[in-house]
């Protein structure tokens, strides 16, 4: 048999259900690969041991009607799982073990997959190229020099190299489908609500959302199935009927509208990407689908929303680390004010403290209606730019990313340039909408490029739909290679 | 009863001085779990064994509004005759303390649960109406403990979460003796709800006093000064008399009051400066959101209405009309939602006027004499309704019956056997009490002649002769009759 982890996690579930292969083989030629990857430095933590141990239950007593029968994988350093321990890629939790397991990871084990270690990530989820993290920056498979894009940098990286079979990460501006564009991989953003934020170390609390990031559409499908559901412990959670999203996956887009917003196309964007979201269209066009062009009027207030209501949110979730309860406490403090700041200043690194910053300022009294009341409402503009559109379209139709995957520290001295990256992506988090990354194409030097879908709210399942019909219709493949080893 | 007249005031060099006083109770609320989260209130746990991951706020723990709680404070809202907001908000308020474990406590600010209402006081000058600002929902903060250890403070976050009502008056209170009867009249209302016990040793409830002075007659109110945290009533006066007068020393000195937090040292019974408004806290309010605002359905809301009990507004006019009580007794007797149940117990089996009469009198002291709550009194309403109803049909003098009911408290026993075993029972035959007082008379003939020349102070000398011979058990007004009788005629 060739390599299996070259397989999609749909392949490879196959193979497990035929006993072609058994979890104990795939876990073992999982850590093979992540033992000889340390260069990618995608890993914070492995559960190498714990991860056998589950393999060897699982073939000594299987269960095939699992959506994840058997499947060892690893999840972004952000979910806390119980006795595992959780860093959030922060000096400030470097030695914090839960005692608990967030519920997207809980939904994830009890269908029949189980831990294989935490990814590297930017601290608290803050930055687009995993270079923020404490646990030091990861690199990109696709080539020696490059960021895997951010924050689920650890995670991009890993389903890649093939390090993981698929993989889990959290997207608050663009977290997931960035990296996902950077490496050639499919990332969804799903609607606010869809997946539990139980249990994940919080960033922005009316952003932030879990969603898979995988090899293909068809794996993307399995894992939002099994990851997503209502959980009343979080009290932002949709209470719906959880969907078969692989089960329901079509290829037929005959007839489905598709907006192309004209506010998507920006200065100082490289023709590459124009060029590909024209193929992109084309081949939308040739499997049936009506191309219509529309208007998203407040798009360019997008990325200033973001960044007063995403740092004011994390400036008060972030305040809850202060070295009394748990985490990393300095030494120095001679009184409780001055361990505050001394446990804060040495657990959390520049990005974190510039958007505490930013947040605590732009919440101050003074201020707050000048910038947190105003980001609010133009929120709200920006949300009815959507749901007006989607009385027209069926999906919105956009590049993911301004660029492709950039250099290791390129823009690290520029977090303006930094935040930028994300122009694509952040308009969806704003308005709660789901949003697919889809590899497309690759630019002038090989790097992977991707396009976005954007769908209504809860409409996981036409996005997914449009993209397994643009998937084959495509004829990317990522070549990667394997030069870290 | 008289009506005084309200009359207090500071008296300063320059004239007289109003004080003017706000409260912000914070009253926990009667429920088994906390605001956000299913940990246990109950009071008195070890340190820390009642905190879950969310109220020591763990990575990725979310909050989640316990209805009860919500039902509860929509409950207090209607006792309070306020309006209650089908749209309310959850805003974080963040500031750094190490008993706050999140670094901000879920609180309301611009959409309160319950908005404005009115609580009406008795007052010897007549009955007052407080204005109610609002009345918000908000967690509880954890406890310091800074002398257990020399060089560490310790953290219990038993309280920590726990859902706090806070409910702001207008600046309508005018005197220390309002303040006592606005939050006795607050922690009735609320006992009689079941929204919250009133419990201020447990610190169940608490109060941020605002303080301000201005002379008689001006309309302008003064800078006022917000006293953190009182726990006891009593406290709360002492505090405002020390802060109103060392304002207007301030002001006849010709300086200026700054606008500030205190503090009341009870110790001391002083108020020292905690920060000034330069160095308040800016508290970032914004909406939490980890929830969603509260919406609460209009059928909810009239469901808690219908549920309501009789409160202590409509009890009192009740017991005036419907037991023939005056405002005093009646204010008294409606102040506790037990008492007036146990005052209407003995009031059907026996006479309403002198069973109150008596509840004030002899049952209360002993109750307060030994610390006790009326659910604990050892002599049932029936017991005592049939001690009212003997000293009533003149069985028994009101003198006995003192002793009957020291008897009862001794023995458990009703009154009647009491009275039956030690022959208690009142002689109330005239011709007996005739033949005994004529032999009293003919015993002390030279103070009879002194009586009818004008010694009229004997008469009770007499009486007492009556009483000491009787065992105590004459009829004092038959005895009374007799007496004048046999003397003056």
């Amino acid at each position: 048999m060739t390599d299996i982890t070259n397989q999609s996690l749909n392949e490879i579930i196959e193979n497990v259900k035929t006993k072609k292969v058994s979890s104990m083989e795939l876990t073992k030629a999982y850590i093979k690969n992540i033992e000889s990857a340390k260069k990618l430095n995608a890993f914070v933590t492995t559960t190498f041991d714990q991860a056998i141990d589950k393999a060897k239950q699982f073939d000594n007593r299987p269960n095939f009607d699992q959506l994840l029968p058997g499947i060892p994988l690893a999840v972004k350093d952000l979910f806390c799982t119980e006795n595992t321990k959780t860093t959030a890629g922060s000096n400030i939790l470097n030695n914090f073990i839960p005692s608990y397991e967030s519920t997207v990871t809980k939904n994830l084990w009890n269908n029949g997959s189980f831990l294989l270690g935490k990814l590297n990530c930017d601290e608290f989820a803050m930055g687009s190229s995993n270079e923020t993290s404490h646990y030091g920056n990861v690199i990109n498979p696709v080539g020696d020099q490059l960021v895997p894009g951010g924050s689920s940098g650890g995670s991009s990286s890993a389903l890649a190299a093939n390090l993981t079979p698929a993989t889990i990460g959290t997207d608050t501006g663009g977290s997931i489908r960035q990296p996902a564009s950077f490496t050639g991989t499919v990332g969804l953003k799903p609607t606010y609500g869809l997946c539990s934020r139980w249990g994940i170390v919080a960033f922005a609390s009316s952003l932030d959302q879990a969603g898979p990031m995988t090899k293909t559409i068809k794996d993307c499908a399995i894992m939002l199935e099994s990851m997503s559901g209502f959980d009343e412990k979080d009290s932002t959670s949709i209470n719906k009927k959880k969907e078969k999203y692989s089960k329901n996956l079509k290829d037929n887009i005959k007839g489905l509208k598709i907006g192309i917003p004209k506010e998507y196309r920006v200065d100082n964007m490289p023709n590459e990407i124009d060029e590909l979201w024209e193929k992109g269209k084309k081949i939308l066009k040739d499997l049936g689908a009506q191309l219509i062009d529309i208007s998203l009027p407040h798009t360019k207030y997008a990325l200033p929303t973001y960044y007063i209501v995403a740092p004011a949110e994390a400036s008060s979730n972030l305040a809850r680390y202060d070295g009394v309860k748990y985490g990393y406490r300095s030494k120095q403090g001679k009184d409780l004010v001055e361990m505050y700041e001394k446990t804060r200043s040495e657990g959390f690194g520049d990005e974190v403290k510039r958007r505490i910053l930013i947040g605590t300022y732009v919440l101050s009294s003074g201020y707050y209606d000048a910038y947190y009341l105003k980001a609010q409402k133009v929120r709200q503009l920006i949300k009815k730019d959507f749901d007006d559109s989607f009385t027209k379209v069926d999906a919105i139709f956009t590049p993911s990313t301004p660029s492709s995957a950039f250099k290791i520290g390129e823009k690290t001295n520029d977090p303006v340039s930094m935040y930028l990256n994300d122009i694509f992506t952040v308009p969806v988090n704003l308005a709660g909408l789901p949003a697919l990354s889809l590899p497309a194409g690759v630019d002038k030097q090989g790097h992977p490029l991707g396009l976005q879908l954007i769908g209504k709210t809860l409409d996981e399942q036409k996005i997914l739909n449009i993209g397994f019909a643009f998937e084959k219709n495509c004829s990317f493949k990522n070549e990667i290679k394997k030069w870290w080893s | 009863m008289s009506k005084e007249k309200f009359d207090y005031f500071i008296k300063g060099e320059k004239g007289k001085y109003e004080v003017v006083i706000g409260l912000e109770v914070h009253a926990q609320v009667l429920s088994k779990s906390k605001l956000f989260s299913g940990s246990s209130t109950k009071f008195g746990a070890d340190p820390n064994n009642q905190v879950s991951l969310i109220d020591s706020a763990f990575p990725g723990m979310l909050p989640v509004i316990n209805e009860e709680c919500v039902k509860q404070a929509v409950k207090t809202g209607l006792g309070l005759n306020a309006k209650i907001n089908n749209y309310s908000v959850f805003d974080r308020k963040n500031y750094f303390y190490a008993d706050l474990p999140q670094g901000y406590q879920i609180s309301q600010y611009k959409n309160p649960i319950v908005g404005e209402g009115k609580v009406l006081l008795d007052m010897p000058y007549g009955s007052k109406e407080i204005g109610i600002e609002r009345l918000h929902l908000e967690q509880d903060a954890g406890k310091s403990i800074h002398d257990m250890d020399p060089s560490n403070t310790y953290v219990d976050l038993n309280r920590s979460g726990i859902a706090l009502m806070e409910i702001v008056s207008k600046p309508d209170l005018r005197s220390p003796d309002e303040v006592n009867a606005y939050i006795k009249k607050l922690r009735s209302i609320m006992r009689y709800l079941g929204t919250c016990d009133g419990n201020m040793q447990e610190g169940s409830l608490r109060a941020d006093v605002n303080v301000s002075v201005r002379k008689e007659g001006d309309k302008k109110f003064g800078t006022r000064c917000e006293i953190k945290n009182v726990n006891s009533i009593k406290f709360m006066q002492m505090a405002i008399q020390y802060e109103a007068a060392r304002q207007v020393e301030l002001i006849e000195s010709g300086q200026e009051i700054n606008q500030e937090t205190r503090l009341f040292d009870t110790k001391k019974n002083e108020t020292r400066s905690m920060r000034s408004k330069e160095d308040a806290h800016d508290y970032r309010y914004f909406p939490d959101p980890d929830l969603l605002p509260l919406k609460l359905e209009q059928k909810l809301i009239d469901d808690i209405k219908k549920s309501l009990p009789e409160l202590p507004d409509k009890k009192k006019e009740r017991f005036i009309k419907e037991y023939g009580l005056n405002t005093y007794e009646s204010n008294v007797l409606v102040s506790d939602k037990e008492i007036s149940d146990y005052y209407e117990e003995v009031a059907k089996l026996s006479d309403k006027k002198l069973a109150a009469t008596w509840m004030m009198g002899d049952l209360f002291a002993m109750l307060n004499e030994r610390g006790l709550d009326i659910s604990k009194s050892p002599i049932s309403a029936k017991h005592f309704a049939e001690l009212v109803q003997s000293i009533k049909s003149g069985e028994i003098s009101g003198r006995i019956a003192k002793e009957v009911f020291e008897i009862m408290l001794e023995t458990g026993d009703n009154p009647k056997k009491i009275i039956d075993s030690k022959g208690l029972k009142q002689q109330s035959d005239p011709k007996e009490l005739e033949k005994m007082i004529n032999e009293i008379l003919s015993k002390n003939k030279d103070k009879v002649d002194q009586y009818k020349s004008g010694k009229e102070k004997l008469f009770g000398f007499f009486v007492g002769q009556v009483m000491k011979s009787s065992g105590g058990k004459a009829n004092p007004q038959l005895t009374n009759e007799i007496l004048k009788k046999l003397l003056n005629g």
